[in-house]
């Protein structure tokens, strides 16, 4: 959409309008609105801004600073389809790359360029959550798994001949379930709301007395009892809230994808559980905005909800129990994923995460009490409202009860979901992915920890390793130099920039990585990266505190692989210097013949 | 009054206090740089690191509690301040011979605080806008540390001028005027925000080199002494305030 002529500054204001009038102006429709003139005008025009200013009461620059945080929002045009190909780890060893250099081909357009005519822009984004069916890119929100060169050569057809997105072939969007094993959570019959009668039939006692005993923590891997989280949050006086986290943006992982695809009531259901501990009128699930073709399913599995009684005003007929959800979509940024970042999203500020005490239990969302809880924690939770705390915890081990799900992807057999009872070793989950042989997993994505085949009796557990579920195999034929470096990439794109060390710190730990990797560094620059992880531990929060964990692992089990990558003279340069030379010789015509002339 | 430990030596702190609150009531100081005794803390700098009981910490937004030990001037915490100070040096572009600031600035006075010799880090050279539209203030984003100090002040201000954009090593000092000019805003030269900036990014016009060398802020006294003697007071201000 042009904005230079009077006619199509009033399109820019009737998309405002439509997009306003469809989400409403409080903070947390912001990035509803952001999102919809985005989709509309293919880009955020300033003329839109300054109205979304005015209208939601905020300063221009304020908008302007949440806008150009996120991934998917651009004030700049970018293409009438708009391209991004996951780049993640996997989906690359997958030949991601070369995908999307057939399609740039195709399409004439450089990588990270929108086309002259601005008809289609393609760009890289991080995980996409399909690497159990990579490579896999977003078109216009909508993901396209197993990309393949026929399917580039087609796509490019389709852009070229301007057919609609919605009117592309049905099987080009198909994601496939992949549920290799099912365990507690995924072989439970569920019917809505059979949880929530038993709990208000027995109270609130009752129930955190039942998830006492199931010994659940939280699923996103840092694995706060749930219990108590709730209990706390009760306990602080105040208009509580009920957040579920399905920003799951932890390279390798998709599990929410498919809970939130066949689970969705009874994730509500938990979070309404969670309603009824702490009192709260109101949740919101935060979607991650590559997950947006979810939204509807979503959507209608809370109308059914409402249908049902068991949302909205007077829940089960209770004079007194009312409670809601919203659906917050993101927009492409893996810090939202940091609980007080997520609040922050969702009440329409920069996506910073906040300093912490307070934590969000007794100052979440508007500064009021606040439960946090990741997707698989409120499916389960609302099992154990059904079958009671023994039965959950009766699977796992000591400190690690029930099951966790495992997103399983990279060089095995059948990556998928896996259900698996916490205490399993990485060996065993080895045997059910079916790996050949390996270089290494990662578990809990770059975040976590790079397990070396030594180490394959470890135990997936909070006592051991603990994980959000991401389980990524590489094969012996991978470069772990090329792994930790693209890990390395991932933080630099991803870090908030609000603290120094982590701002800096994760650019300078990239550059050193592609210094490595491209053979230029020396013993030295070994040095300085390891003296980085000192430096990272001062950050704000989580992404920081963990962003140097790839580089460390893979140093203290890999040193061979690091060593043969160094140069090995003292006094070589850090560079290469022909290299760096090459555009002035070519501007000069002189290629160093006058160097020998002397 | 209940007690940490820090460096070694007994302080009292109020219930409520932070620890770099705590240690500038008994004038001990803390390297910051994003922190203001007039506003609210952020944490952004990391330059007030301590080690509490063993861990790092933000001096300046982590409460003070009874038997806390904190290690504030260990060769550890220092070597870790050193570094991100060079880390804030090479990510913008400072050139403190040239820079008008030099001498009042407190990224360079910083520097001299911990002893900084060199950048140590490669030079990241961003390519960022210079801002000379209003005509009394200068807004030089290469020099802009993103303290947000200036952010915070314009809020105080009831104004809202100056905002953060962008994402990581891409953050950036926006202005709210709808041109994004400095000079299209409604910042007043004698407002706060024009005022508070602890190095060279937003300085008022006109005013430059007007101090001889050997009498700016920075030339005989170092960072931890001015602040003992300006900002402490300033604390104590705002805690009799609260007390009224």
């Amino acid at each position: 959409m042009e904005i230079d002529t009077a006619e199509s500054l009033d399109a820019v204001a009737a998309v405002v309008d439509k997009a306003v009038s469809q989400h409403g102006t409080r903070p947390q429709h912001l990035l509803a609105v952001l999102r919809q003139i985005q989709k509309d005008c293919h880009y955020l025009p300033k003329q839109a801004l300054q109205s979304v200013a005015r209208r939601f009461s905020l300063p221009l620059a304020r908008v302007v600073g949440v806008a150009e945080f996120y991934g998917f929002l651009h004030t700049q045009p970018r293409g009438e389809y708009d391209i991004y190909f996951s780049d993640c780890v996997i989906d690359v060893f997958h030949d991601s790359e070369a995908l999307m250099q057939r399609l740039c081909h195709r399409l004439r357009l450089q990588p990270g360029a929108v086309r002259g005519d601005r008809r289609v822009s393609i760009d890289t984004t991080s995980c996409t959550g399909l690497c159990d069916q990579g490579p896999a890119l977003l078109v216009n929100g909508w993901p396209v798994p197993r990309l393949t060169p026929t399917l580039m050569d087609a796509m490019a057809d389709h852009i070229e001949r301007r057919v609609p997105v919605t009117q592309w072939p049905a099987e080009w969007f198909l994601i496939e379930d992949h549920l290799c094993r099912h365990d507690l959570l995924l072989n439970t019959p569920w019917r809505p709301g059979t949880g929530l009668k038993n709990a208000l039939r027995q109270g609130v006692g009752w129930l955190l007395e039942q998830l006492t005993a199931s010994g659940l923590r939280g699923r996103g891997g840092a694995g706060f009892p749930t219990a108590r989280k709730w209990q706390f949050c009760r306990e602080t006086p105040g208009d509580h809230y009920v957040v579920c986290n399905a920003d799951e943006g932890e390279p390798g992982t998709f599990k929410d994808r498919e809970l939130l695809k066949h689970y969705a009531d009874q994730v509500f259901e938990g979070m309404t559980l969670a309603a009824f501990v702490t009192g709260a009128r109101l949740g919101f699930l935060y979607l991650r905005g590559e997950y947006e073709c979810l939204l509807r399913p979503l959507q209608a599995a809370l109308r059914q909800r409402r249908c049902l009684g068991l949302l909205g005003r007077n829940l089960c007929g209770l004079m007194d129990f009312h409670f809601d959800i919203e659906i917050v979509v993101g927009a492409g940024a893996y810090i939202c994923g940091e609980e007080s970042a997520l609040l922050n999203s969702i009440e329409g500020l920069r996506p910073h995460p906040r300093n912490r005490p307070p934590y969000p239990v007794t100052c979440g969302l508007w500064n009021q009490p606040t439960v946090v809880n990741n997707v698989e924690s409120f499916a389960a939770a609302s099992l154990i409202a059904v079958h009671g705390g023994e039965w959950f915890a009766k699977v796992g081990t000591e400190k690690s009860k029930g099951t966790k799900l495992l997103s399983i992807s990279g060089d095995c057999a059948r990556p998928g979901i896996y259900e698996v009872p916490f205490g399993i070793t990485v060996a065993e989950v080895l045997g059910l992915c079916g790996s050949g042989e390996t270089l290494g997993v990662q578990v809990g994505g770059p975040a976590g920890t790079f397990v070396a085949p030594s180490d394959y009796q470890r135990r997936i557990a909070y006592e051991d390793l603990g994980t959000g579920g991401s389980f990524m195999v590489f094969g012996s034929h991978r470069d772990i130099i090329d792994i930790a470096t693209r890990f390395a990439q991932f933080f630099a794109h991803e870090s908030c920039g609000f603290c120094t060390p982590c701002r800096v710190g994760t650019s300078l730990q990239l550059r050193l990585m592609e210094k490595i990797r491209r053979g230029w560094a020396t013993a030295g620059d070994i040095q300085e990266l390891e003296s980085l992880k000192q430096l990272l531990e001062a950050s704000h929060c989580g992404l920081g505190h963990t962003a140097h964990n790839p580089v460390q692992h893979t140093l203290a089990h890999y040193p061979g692989h690091y060593q043969a990558r160094l140069r090995d003279l003292d006094f070589s340069p850090g560079f290469d210097l022909d290299n760096e030379l090459e555009t002035a010789r070519q501007l000069t015509g002189r290629f160093g013949d006058h160097l020998r002339q002397v | 009054m209940p007690t940490i430990s820090f460096d070694g030596q007994e302080i009292t702190f109020e219930p409520g206090q932070t620890i770099i609150e705590a240690a500038m009531a008994s004038d001990l100081y803390i390297p910051h740089l994003c922190w203001h005794p007039d506003f609210p803390p952020h944490g952004s700098c990391k330059l007030c690191s301590v080690k509490v009981n063993g861990r790092i910490c933000s001096a300046c937004t982590f409460p003070a509690a009874e038997g806390q030990e904190v290690v504030s001037s260990s060769e550890e915490v220092r070597q870790l301040r050193l570094r991100l100070t060079q880390m804030l040096f090479v990510e913008g572009n400072h050139f403190c011979p040239s820079c008008e600031k030099s001498g009042q600035c407190e990224l360079q006075a910083m520097g001299y605080y911990l002893g900084m010799t060199d950048n140590h880090y490669p030079h990241f050279f961003p390519v960022r806008d210079i801002d000379a539209s209003h005509p009394h203030v200068l807004l030089d984003r290469d020099r802009c540390i993103f303290c947000e100090l200036c952010v915070r002040a314009s809020r105080a201000d009831g104004k809202n001028v100056f905002e953060l954009a962008g994402r990581g090593i891409h953050t950036r000092l926006v202005v709210d005027s709808p041109s994004g000019k400095l000079g299209d805003s409604n910042l007043d030269v004698n407002d706060r925000a024009a005022h508070i900036c602890p190095v060279g990014a937003i300085v008022v016009k006109e005013t430059a080199f007007r101090i001889p060398i050997g009498q700016r802020k920075y030339d005989r006294r170092t960072i931890a002494e001015v602040s003992v003697a300006e900002e402490a007071p300033l604390l104590r201000k705002r805690y009799e305030q609260k007390e009224d």
